[in-house]
């Protein structure tokens, strides 16, 4: 895995051992399936996440109550090779209703052999969500995704 | 922010910063911490985008960078390792092909 990060844009490639399809496939159908249930900003427990697959579709986090959070919108569906959205979560993690305030997440997948592809996403205009930084520094400090980053340093 | 600020004596400098910019030589007086040390915890926190300096006369003045878009970047920097991380492996488990 490799990251490269330039003013207000982030970049982390990966190779997985799957086709394109299947990848891509699991990537946007099968969200729930490794996206850490931990990361969700829902009152109740994660249940399941829907991907819409669509441009103008939406991710949206379901909780146990049967409480919803559209959380992104789909930008670009160009299957097996594309996918774009936005990250409609401000700094302070409430739900961000002003597209203006919101940044955007573009995963490309190629293939580098017949059972392995690249992901290569870039979460990008992250200055679009302007001030608040202090608010996210001391909700990542106590925050909801601190036990998967001390397991992913670990491991 | 997990690299540059997972140090405490680097938080509690960056802390300090936040309440007022200070040159080295008042934060290694009011910290724990020596002046070398300081200087060297000052340097990953520039490079990470969460502080400035500028010189003031003869001094260097480090202050909270109030764009503070480093802390933003490095905390999805990582954030999305981890997720891409757990991505491949689930990626990689048999599926189809083996079921």
């Amino acid at each position: 895995m490799t990251t490269q990060v330039d003013s207000t844009s982030v970049t982390t490639a990966i190779d997985v051992t799957a086709p394109i399809e299947h990848a891509f496939r699991l990537f946007t159908d099968g969200i729930g399936s490794w996206w850490n249930p931990d990361h969700h900003i829902l009152q109740a427990e994660l249940a399941e996440m829907v991907f819409e697959p669509y441009v103008g579709g939406r991710i949206i986090d379901r909780g146990t109550d049967g409480s919803e959070c559209p959380w992104a919108r789909v930008l670009a569906y160009d299957p097996p090779r594309l996918v774009c959205f936005s990250w409609d979560i401000s700094l302070d993690w409430q739900l961000e209703t002003d597209p203006a305030k919101t940044s955007d997440i573009e995963v490309t997948f190629t293939p580098v052999g017949p059972t392995q592809t690249r992901v290569v996403l870039t979460h990008r205009n992250l200055d679009r969500h302007g001030d608040g930084w202090e608010a996210m520094r001391n909700a990542v400090k106590q925050g909801w995704s601190l036990e998967a980053f001390a397991a992913a340093a670990a491991a | 922010m997990f690299t540059a600020l997972a140090d405490p004596t680097r938080r509690a400098i960056f802390e300090r910063l936040a309440k007022s910019p200070s040159a080295v030589g008042e934060l290694a007086r009011e910290l724990p911490v020596s002046r070398p040390a300081v200087s060297q915890h000052l340097k990953v926190l520039k490079s990470a985008g969460l502080v400035i300096d500028q010189p003031v006369g003869t001094r260097r003045v480090y202050s909270v960078d109030p764009a503070g878009i480093g802390t933003i970047r490095d905390y999805f920097d990582q954030f999305w390792q981890q997720a891409l991380a757990r991505f491949a492996a689930a990626a990689t488990q048999p599926t189809e092909e083996e079921a």
